[in-house]
């Protein structure tokens, strides 16, 4: 450990530094102690006296407090919109590394982590929709579908992924995004079935609802929860909740529908 | 035929979810090992051994964090970038799904035994992943965390 190479930097320096490596990963989805532990590390290599740090799942607090006298600085940070995006968590994660084992001037690392935020999605856009359309089918036949269920739930999960993506991006209201795309993938799964393929309904209907499930929200917020971060933890879980009834909502609408 | 159903399948999945929630491009496949790896562990107890499914996704939760742990180690990557997209198959979507259903179909009570279970599901997952990532910190001594409070002195 090299720590001749890192110079003493002013209060703002590093605190724009935590901040912006802070928003980064909370926009990309990652665990509240992980960003604390990041920003906390990254102010003590940069030598401040005291560090606090408190997130949430929409904004963030940083308070630091210099060791030469001068004035200690607290500021807040709000985010709008999360995308998980663990890539990001990943090379943030990397840029730390480096900065605790004194391999970055503060000035290195700030444009280290501009490069990371302005970084595009590592795969594109037809992809990700293929890959969740791939998942769908294969959901559907690890979760006991037969061989005929597969294509109608590779269909049903791009339209529904295909969907969601594109509203997300319209409407402020995610839970709209959501509804729509889980009854739209009830409709297609229930237009095959009506079209004398016989499929089972609910296999499809669950494989091609798994791109849209609040998995890592889930558990996410157990694991906040369990790392004693009380008010994010509870966040995260009425996020996951109101995900989840969406999708269902979405899909009791079509049952209600045909029933 | 079903065993390799569910290795390719829980595999392709499981790289699939990698692409969506963008995971780097090397850890892409090692990602897809660990989640075919625990949905195997699940397969294993809770449809051939009969073993209770909380207990088999807590067990495979743990084969999922388990691996990752290593994989993060070799890779020098952070453990979520494999456990992450690796739990998806034992989340229980499908469950969450009926007990929607059951309420749609005005049947409360069936609708509130499974979303009691889907809640154990999920806690049972959370609760694997912290468990192997507690063990592994107690056991490895080259990690040890940074002053965890926040003052230096």
């Amino acid at each position: 450990m090299t720590m001749a190479s890192v110079t003493k930097a002013s209060v703002a320096d590093i605190m724009e530094v935590c901040l912006l490596a802070g928003k980064i990963m909370l926009k990309s989805g990652a665990e509240t102690y992980r960003i604390e532990d990041t920003m906390n590390r990254i102010a003590q290599t940069y030598t401040v006296r005291e560090v606090h740090s408190y997130v949430t799942n929409t904004g963030i607090f940083l308070s630091v407090d210099s060791l030469t006298g001068e004035q200690s600085l607290t500021k807040f940070l709000r985010i709008h919109e999360r995308q998980i995006n663990l890539n990001k968590i990943a090379d943030v994660n990397e840029i730390s590394r480096k900065i605790t084992l004194g391999q970055l001037t503060i000035e290195e690392a700030h444009i280290a982590l501009q490069n990371i935020e302005k970084a595009p999605l590592l795969y594109p856009f037809r992809l990700q929709l293929l890959a969740a359309a791939l998942a769908s089918g294969s959901f559907t036949l690890i979760f006991g579908g037969a061989f005929i269920d597969f294509l109608p739930s590779v269909i049903a999960g791009g339209v529904g992924f295909f969907l969601y993506s594109k509203f997300n991006r319209r409407s402020e209201v995610k839970f709209f995004a959501e509804v729509l795309a889980s009854f739209t993938i009830g409709a297609i799964a229930y237009l095959f079935f009506f079209l004398g393929l016989e499929i089972h309904i609910d296999k499809v209907i669950i494989g091609s609802v798994m791109p849209l499930v609040p998995g890592v929200l889930i558990t996410n917020a157990v694991r906040d929860l369990m790392a004693g971060d009380l008010l994010s933890g509870l966040a995260r879980g009425a996020e996951a909740f109101f995900t989840a009834f969406a999708i269902g909502a979405g899909i009791a609408i079509i049952l209600a529908l045909l029933m | 035929m079903s065993w390799l159903i569910a290795l390719c399948g829980s595999f392709l999945a499981t790289m699939s979810f990698g692409i969506l929630f963008n995971v780097p491009r090397k850890s892409l496949i090692m990602g897809g090992l660990a989640g075919a790896f625990g949905w195997m562990i699940y397969v294993l107890l809770a449809r051939e051994l009969g073993v209770n499914i909380v207990a088999a996704t807590l067990a495979g939760a743990f084969g999922v964090a388990t691996a990752s742990q290593i994989l993060a180690r070799f890779l020098k990557m952070p453990v979520t970038v494999f456990s992450i997209a690796g739990i998806i198959p034992l989340v229980p979507g499908g469950m969450a799904y009926d007990t929607m259903r059951h309420f749609i179909e005005n049947e409360y009570t069936e609708g509130i035994r499974l979303g009691t279970i889907t809640l154990l599901l999920a806690g049972s997952i959370a609760f694997g992943l912290i468990f192997s990532g507690v063990l592994t910190d107690t056991f490895s001594r080259r990690n040890k965390p940074i002053a965890k409070s926040s003052s230096s002195k």
